[in-house]
């Protein structure tokens, strides 16, 4: 990550004192301090609070109740499974994906990126109607074929949710270890091979070592998606009668809520993945290797000889369970009466879209809803994550350091727990945004920050300041520069951010699902309602609603870029 | 032919409606409410039958719409107090099936005191004491099963007979924390069986779902053939689109579960609240709700379908909404305790 050097770039803007700009990137900074610390400030606070004043009493019922114990052991379990599956997963299809020659390998990068930004609890849905235990699809076929009584996946079970979870999560590890992968150099692996080692041992003491840091922070990145995690939990957990740490403190809101208790137990969740982020961060921090780092070097591709088609074979069984199957389902459902029965005239019907669009009044609202804070928070945070990093890059003002720090810090705030914090935080004067769209808008802006700025900063990065300081020895000011020379020059970097944050927008369940009013809802929102009701149809129209406006927009992103969403420039 | 019995309804019921009383004050009132435009509706009515009556409303009265946000009993609950925590007064109507909400709102001066037109003529179980809220509909909570998967002579008779532990896995049970129909169920069962009755069932590791709507889709697909209660509406309209399903109504006696609406002390739009309170009570409406939705109500003139059981004919488990009120808290505890979420 730490390739910036050039000192020359830092003392032009270190020696030219205050100017006028110099508002703006305070502005900019106070804002993402105010987004940040205001809602963990309130939790911390609420956490501790009782009418008779300070108490540690509701950490104490939290760390006693047993159905709380059991809860965190859940998530425990869940995040550690789903991190270690995503890795079986994840790293030998980066390994065949980078440095074979593994036919189709651009159809596998695309159906990953597919598999990529489908909403996990659309994913879990759809796995209800493919393997719940007796009327699951794929049951009744092993059923049918074998006469057996029991199910072949009890999808409502903690195997069941792991299964599920890893699917949608697997793509994180993939694309951390397949990037490493491409910027080694196969120089070391062909030195170990004229020695005389054998192509196991070339790839088991060559090239592992030098992928391990990717290995583990991709298992540490599934770990935090998993943790974070509220719909899947929600539609495969609960009908199974248990809790993880986020359905749990959904559960806590309700009425009579226990926000307090929310709170306190909100904080160990809090705790657990600002750990796992910290670990990391060292272990990239780490990676001395010379041999990564830069694109010198050749990248041979390994032959796969015969292994070439079963080793496709074996990535698309993978990526029929995360998309093929489900979407295969869901398309079914949209179009039938009833999903469970065969796909006959009598079964199909459109009414189901008649009723999702025309019939059932939430419809309409959501989906302008959802539109409108997509666009919104897009607008304002690939905008706020454009100049921040800006700032960061060109070290614009004192403490930019403490700026990217909080901009990346959102990564370790689970949406439920933010959502706790924003709750607490804005039901209250002088800020009053609960019931309106504006909380979800701070939410997102909040939740997608890193995003926004990680890709903001690659951005940057890219752009040699040099024009820049053409631009000011000419005598132009800063914002002058950054309007005529900078943003030119970033334009199709910030539409990539503006993209990342409306796809990551209009799929958010976890926060919303927790700050929304009857007249703020938004899709993700309406599908979780239809869910509870067993509206099967209506969600499998909602569903696919939902995946056609991601799909357009990652269409829009890759004719902009002129390259593939998980950077693959092939 | 359903589009126009549709506006054969909608002519009844705005005759009805008109020609009520004197016709003076009626006028000023729709005026009124023509002014407001709109009435928000909290409603845990299941989904399809909430919006049928928010359609009715709007034809019979075109230009007044009505807002509907359905959710389970208790979230429609959880949302209001959530909402007035943070000063937003959004709805005006309330409907959900936990009676004990109603004596809590009222209790914390939430409701305004209105009733609607012709309810005079309801049972007693219908009406609140003090005049805040009125039963919309009921359902009584039943077994479900499917009859592809059970031999009716297999099927169980009573509630007792859902310990057995054959039934180990095959069966489905919505949630009290979600739904006010199974909240009053479980009471009812607690009064009847003891909390022991569902630390046995628990036994028998069912599935959870959330709404009372819920458990006759998952008995229709087959998922589990057996559900644990669930209203009988459910079942019915389920079995009536040509899904397998039979209903049991238990022997020991069955849940009856009647299901207030109220006017709130806040409504953003009184008049129009009253106007919708007033229509939804009126024979037609309740008649659409016993045909279509094949719920029973306390309209003394509505007619059910003939293979429909009278109310009269069950044995009828009643609970008092006051006692649900203060054993809600246990309630959810309990089940959650028993059945793991």
């Amino acid at each position: 990550m730490n390739h910036e050097a050039p000192v020359a770039r830092t003392l032009p803007s270190r020696l030219e004192g205050i100017d006028r700009s110099l508002p703006v990137w305070v502005m900019a900074a106070l804002a993402l301090a105010l987004l940040i610390l205001l809602p963990l400030g309130w939790l911390a606070y609420v956490s501790v609070s009782s009418e008779s004043g300070a108490t540690l009493a509701h950490y104490g019922r939290v760390f006693t109740d047993p159905h709380l114990q059991k809860a965190l052991w859940n998530t425990v379990v869940l995040a550690f499974w789903v991190g270690l599956a995503s890795l079986a997963i994840g790293a030998p299809m980066a390994w065949l994906s980078a440095r074979t020659d593994l036919p189709g390998k651009r159809v596998i990068r695309g159906l990953m990126m597919a598999s990529f930004v489908t909403p996990p609890f659309l994913g879990a849905f759809a796995w209800v109607m493919l393997a719940g235990p007796n009327a699951g699809v794929l049951n009744k076929l092993y059923r049918a074929l074998t006469g057996a009584e029991d199910p072949l996946v009890n999808i409502f079970s903690m195997p069941g949710l792991i299964f599920v979870v890893a699917l949608y999560t697997f793509p994180y590890v993939f694309i951390m270890i397949a990037n490493t992968l491409e910027l080694i150099a196969s120089d070391l692996e062909e030195a170990a091979s004229i020695l005389g080692a054998g192509r196991l041992q070339v790839a088991l003491t060559v090239t592992l070592p030098m992928v391990a840091p990717a290995i583990l922070s991709g298992f540490i990145l599934a770990v935090l998606q998993a943790l974070a995690l509220f719909g899947s939990p929600a539609i495969l957990a609960l009908p199974a009668g248990f809790h993880t740490i986020t359905t749990q403190i959904w559960a806590l809101f309700h009425y009579p809520p226990k926000v307090e208790m929310a709170a306190a137990f909100s904080i160990p969740l809090l705790l657990a993945t600002a750990l796992l982020l910290l670990l990391q961060k060292r272990l990239l921090g780490r990676r001395g290797y010379a041999s990564v780092g830069g694109k010198g070097g050749q990248r041979r591709r390994i032959p796969l000889g015969v292994w070439r088609y079963p080793a496709l074979l074996g990535c698309l069984a993978v990526l029929a369970c995360s998309i093929f199957l489900p979407y295969g389902i869901l398309a079914k459902a949209a179009f039938s009466r009833a999903w469970a029965q065969p796909m006959t005239w009598e079964n199909f019907t459109l009414g189901n879209f008649w009723f999702t669009f025309f019939q059932y009044s939430s419809t309409q609202s959501a989906i302008l809803n959802t539109i409108e804070l997509g666009i919104m928070t897009a607008c304002v945070g690939a905008g706020l994550a454009a100049l921040l990093a800006y700032i960061a890059n060109r070290k614009l003002i004192l403490g930019h350091q403490l700026l990217t720090f909080l901009a990346l810090a959102p990564v370790v705030i689970p949406g439920v727990v933010l959502a706790v914090g924003l709750f607490v935080a804005y039901t209250r004067p002088p800020l009053l945004l609960y019931g309106t769209l504006w909380i979800l808008f701070v939410a997102y802006v909040t939740k997608e920050m890193p995003v926004g700025y990680s890709q903001s900063d690659a951005t940057f990065r890219g752009i040699h300041p040099e024009l820049e300081e053409a631009g000011r020895i000419l005598g132009a000011g800063r914002l002058r520069i950054l309007k005529e020379i900078t943003a030119p020059l970033a334009r199709s970097g910030i539409i990539a951010t503006w993209c990342f944050i409306f796809i990551g927008v209009i799929r958010e369940l976890s926060a919303s699902i927790i700050l929304f009013t009857p007249g703020t809802k938004v899709i993700s929102v309406v599908i979780f309602d239809l869910k509870e009701e067993g509206q099967f149809g209506a969600i499998a129209v909602l569903g696919l609603f939902m995946l056609a406006m991601t799909f357009a927009i990652v269409v829009l992103m890759q004719t902009v870029l002129g390259r593939d969403f998980l950077g693959a420039k092939e | 032919m359903a589009e126009r019995r549709l506006l054969t309804i909608v002519m009844a019921i705005s005759g009805a409606v008109v020609f009520a009383g004197p016709a003076f004050a009626q006028d000023a009132r729709l005026e009124a409410a023509r002014k407001e435009g709109k009435v928000v509706w909290y409603t845990s009515l299941a989904l399809p039958s909430a919006e049928k009556v928010a359609k009715l409303f709007e034809a019979a009265y075109p230009g007044i719409k009505v807002e509907v946000h359905r959710t389970g009993s208790q979230r429609v609950l959880q949302r209001v107090m959530q909402e007035l925590q943070a000063n937003i007064k959004n709805a005006d109507v309330l409907h959900t099936s936990d009676a004990g909400h109603f004596v809590l709102l009222k209790e914390k001066k939430l409701l305004m005191k209105y009733t609607p037109a012709g309810v005079e003529k309801f049972p007693p179980g219908f009406k609140d004491r003090d005049g805040y809220h009125y039963g919309l509909r009921a359902t009584v909570s039943v077994i479900g099963y499917n009859p592809k998967v059970i031999p009716p002579a297999e099927a169980p008779k009573t509630w007792k007979d859902l310990l057995d532990p054959k039934w180990k896995g095959k069966m489905v049970t919505a949630h009290p924390g979600y739904s006010g129909i199974i909240a009053t169920h479980v009471l009812a069962l607690v009064n009847l069986h003891g909390w022991d009755y569902f630390k046995q069932l628990a036994q028998n590791k069912l599935m959870l779902v959330q709404s009372a709507v819920d458990p006759s889709g998952v008995v229709a697909s087959g998922e589990r053939p057996v559900a644990v209660n669930g209203g009988d509406y459910t079942f019915a309209q389920t079995k009536r689109k040509g899904n397998p399903i039979e209903i049991v109504y238990p022997k020991e006696g069955v849940p009856l579960i009647v299901s207030p609406t109220a006017i709130t002390s806040f409504a953003p739009h009184p008049n129009t609240a009253r106007l919708f309170t007033d229509f939804i009570f009126t024979r037609e409406v309740q008649q659409v709700l016993a045909d279509s939705e094949d719920l029973y109500t306390g309209h003394p003139e509505v007619k059910y379908p003939a293979d429909k059981p009278k109310l009269h004919e069950l044995k009828l488990l009643e609970s008092d909404p006051d006692e649900l009120e203060r054993r809600t808290e246990e309630i959810r505890k309990r089940f959650v305790e028993f059945f793991g979420a």
